[in-house]
């Protein structure tokens, strides 16, 4: 935590932020690259879902950032309401956007895969719909943070709704339990993995190059939304 | 059925979307700490 508070300090944590962003996104870029190219050469196909199996490589790490994404707004959101954090209201702003385009990523290469392996493009099936609704949460943060910030609010209504969102997440994690129907079980877990693997590895390297430039993209996002706030202040100290 | 166009159209959304989030936040970052850059001046 106190890492946390070290970088309630804009100017601190723009020390940070500069030299870390172009890291972020070139080795993500690099981890992508192979991974994608182990994932769609390398790897052999499934025994039951034959070579559309590869579209594994980019659709779970759109389902773990668009998770991931709501995680980032939720603890952001809990650090503006309890600690004030000042940089809070921004770090979730800068989630929300990319957050919201990787759950629309996986409900679409979802539909693609599902196409080849279930004969339909889309079905009122637990995993699937919750995803739609975690979709559906991003777009109302967005609208909501937006016109919060228009009326000069302090964020906190956004906050609590992005509190409030995380319970959709244990749903979404647990759908596949409760409402068994066309999307697999849980195939990745804490105790170990279903997937064989020769098939699995490149999905650490596409999982962790895909979160290396979800992580430069939110510092990007940041770093303009802090100039864009430095513009506006010394604007309005040169029009007093 | 051939899975490749599925795959390829998979791998091609996301790589468009990427391709966009990346320019779009890189554009955005860059236009706004050029513009305090400017001011400074």
């Amino acid at each position: 935590m106190p890492a946390l508070h070290a970088l309630a300090n804009p100017t601190r944590f723009l020390s940070i932020a500069r030299p870390l962003t172009p890291v972020l996104l070139w080795a993500g870029l690099l981890l992508l690259a192979v991974g994608a190219w182990a994932g769609l050469t390398l790897t052999p196909p499934d025994y039951l879902q034959g070579e559309s199996v590869r579209i594994l490589y980019v659709h779970v790490p759109s389902a773990w950032l668009g998770m991931g994404g709501w995680t980032g707004i939720a603890l952001a959101s809990f650090s503006l309401l309890v600690w004030r954090h000042p940089l809070a209201a921004i770090a979730a702003r800068a989630v929300a956007l990319p957050g919201a385009v990787f759950a629309a990523l996986c409900l679409i290469t979802g539909s693609i895969w599902g196409r080849p392996t279930w004969g339909t493009w889309w079905e009122w099936d637990g995993r699937l719909t919750s995803m739609l609704l975690l979709f559906f949460l991003y777009l109302a943060w967005i609208g909501l943070a937006r016109a919060d910030a228009e009326r000069g609010g302090d964020g906190r209504i956004p906050a609590i709704f992005g509190l409030a969102g995380t319970a959709l997440l244990p749903v979404i994690r647990y759908s596949v339990v409760w409402w068994r129907t066309l999307h697999q079980g849980p195939s990745i877990t804490v105790s170990g993995s279903s997937i064989d693997g020769s098939i699995l590895w490149p999905l650490w390297l596409t999982l962790t190059g895909f979160s290396l430039v979800f992580g430069a993209i939110v510092l990007m996002r940041m770093r303009a939304m802090l100039a864009q706030q430095r513009l506006e202040a010394r604007m309005r100290r040169m029009a007093a | 059925m051939n899975h490749w166009p599925f795959i390829l159209a998979a791998y091609g959304v996301v790589a468009a979307a990427m391709a966009l989030l990346i320019g779009a936040s890189w554009r955005a970052m860059r236009r706004a700490e050029r513009a305090v850059e400017d001011l400074r001046r």
